[in-house]
């Protein structure tokens, strides 16, 4: 698995994770492009479905990354979506998607270090992981 | 808060005792309805029916082993508006657990319902009971239940009990208003009367029957049953976990899925009002397809099973009370009932709850605080 380069689906809220990405990308951060960003308002509007759907499609990994307890700009989405993880963590490692390839951080929008940091230890952890097994023919 | 009566068996015959006291009940003032499951005329079904007139209690029969449906639903298309009087549903413990979890979703109401629990015998699988009456003819139900309650665990020729009633431990039902109480209890010489609301009290006090306590057998009979109970559940999510503990294995388990959706029909607690599955989200453009094939060389038709599958769990096993209605349901007897109970095993106990056990618990998902479940996004 030398060349394995996962692919990591993230979800990042428009007000703190993706303005922090804003900000490494700006501040000229390198960090593994293995990661695809998708923005949302918010992570509280990530439905399991959507990472549930990532995984059997084939990414390596999902992450979801919003603003710090307290800091979400509706309030409570945060709250929900660490709910929403929090049974995908209780369901999906029996099916071998390993707790590692659901990964929930709050990065704030100063945060730009911080997000490129986030990304090169994910990447590092799922090489170590290995690929998904949906990428196997006959899954789905 | 508890009351207990004892209702005198004649004839061997527990089911007339039922009638007269169901009739007795139907009889009071504020009693609209009775919801009960009987014979239909048709032969050898057992429908949930709503009752107005006692004439209609002959061919009643709530021990019967068929559950062809879950009648949380139905009670909660009773309930969700007033309607100025109250019905009297007779469930079992797993139907009452599931409209608990309805009532949670405001999709039924409480107010002006008396829940009538059985203590539960279990039930056959609808392929199973058909063949059992078939056989059996009109003895078939108390041949079942002398069975159960000598201690025989309801295998008779052949024919067991549903592998979700093996698994279930919850034969009493501990949230109903009213237990008709059955466990260690000579049943074709007395039946017992247990309330445990005061909606339960007030009924018991109109009928005017004698008080007394309740038989001390039957806490040892459902105390070990239980035990039994439990230990089989344990056996069967040790295995269920063997057979799906990889997405190839899950999918191997899964084969048979047509994407019938008739586990999402049957369930009493997939409690959206239109699935996604079913709306233009799935509706597919034709190149799609294509594409995703030319992904892998091959495309397994139809598409989004197992997506269907494990969102179905991200729904509902939070609310999932094991009533097994998934695996009766399914037209390629795929074993549904111990995949989705051993996944809502596993999120309940995440979340320490339980489906059907509290009105008052809310549903994990519906409620959230800032400090909690730190371990959720620390790193491993």
């Amino acid at each position: 698995m030398e060349d394995f380069e996962p692919i990591i689906i993230a979800f990042v809220c428009n007000w703190c994770t993706y303005t922090a990405a804003d900000l490494a990308g700006t501040s000229r951060l390198k960090y593994p492009a293995n990661v695809r960003l998708i923005r949302v308002m918010c992570t509280g509007m990530v439905d399991p479905k959507y990472i549930i759907k990532t995984l059997l499609e084939g990414a390596d990994a999902v992450l979801i990354s919003g603003c710090h307890p307290g800091d979400c700009h509706y309030i409570n989405g945060n709250y929900k979506a660490r709910r929403r993880i929090k049974l995908l963590h209780a369901l999906l490692p029996q099916f071998g998607f390993e707790r590692e390839r659901v990964k929930l951080t709050w990065i704030g929008a100063s945060d730009g270090i911080e997000f490129a940091e986030t990304i090169a230890e994910m990447v590092k952890e799922i090489k170590m992981l290995g690929p998904v097994k949906t990428k196997l023919k006959m899954v789905i | 808060m508890s009351n207990t009566i004892k209702i005198e068996v004649k004839d061997q015959n527990p089911l007339t005792a039922l009638k007269d006291f169901f009739g007795s009940l139907l009889n009071l003032q504020d009693i609209g309805a009775l919801f009960i499951s009987q014979h239909l005329p048709m032969k050898s079904v057992v429908m949930p029916t709503l009752i107005t007139d006692s004439d209609h209690l002959q061919r009643i029969d709530p021990l019967a082993p068929a559950f062809p449906l879950n009648g949380a639903k139905l009670v909660a298309r009773l309930t969700h508006k007033s309607i100025g009087k109250k019905v009297a549903a007779v469930l079992r413990p797993c139907e009452i657990r599931a409209f608990i979890e309805l009532v949670k979703l405001k999709q039924g109401r409480l107010e002006e319902l008396i829940i009538i629990g059985v203590d539960c015998l279990g039930a056959y699988n609808n392929e199973d009971y058909k063949s059992f009456v078939d056989k059996n003819g009109p003895e078939s139900t108390r041949l079942f239940y002398q069975n159960i309650l000598d201690g025989k665990k309801g295998l008779i020729d052949g024919i067991d009990l549903a592998p979700a009633c093996k698994a279930c431990e919850h034969p009493v039902p501990e949230t109903a208003d009213i237990i008709i109480a059955l466990w260690g209890i000579d049943i074709n010489k007395e039946l017992f009367v247990i309330t445990q609301s005061p909606k339960g009290d007030d009924i018991i006090d109109k009928l005017n029957f004698n008080k007394t306590d309740e038989p001390a057998t039957r806490l040892e009979a459902v105390t070990s049953l239980k035990a039994d109970k439990i230990a089989w559940r344990d056996k069967m999510f040790a295995q269920i976990d063997e057979e799906t503990n990889s997405i190839e294995k899950l999918t191997k388990y899964l084969a048979g899925c047509v994407n019938c959706y008739n586990c999402r029909v049957a369930c009493p607690v997939c409690y959206c009002k239109e699935c996604v599955f079913v709306t233009d989200v799935f509706n597919h453009e034709p190149f799609q397809y294509l594409k995703w094939a030319d992904r892998k060389g091959i495309l397994k038709m139809p598409t989004d099973t197992i997506f269907f599958h494990i969102t179905r769990m991200a729904h509902i096993s939070l609310a999932c009370v094991g009533c097994g209605q998934c695996s009766n349901a399914c037209p390629n007897n795929i074993p549904l009932t111990e995949l989705f109970r051993s996944a809502a095993f596993r999120a309940q106990k995440a979340f320490d709850y339980e489906a059907g056990r509290d009105f008052a618990e809310s549903p994990p998902l519906a409620v959230f605080h800032e400090d909690e479940f730190s371990e959720v996004t620390s790193v491993k």
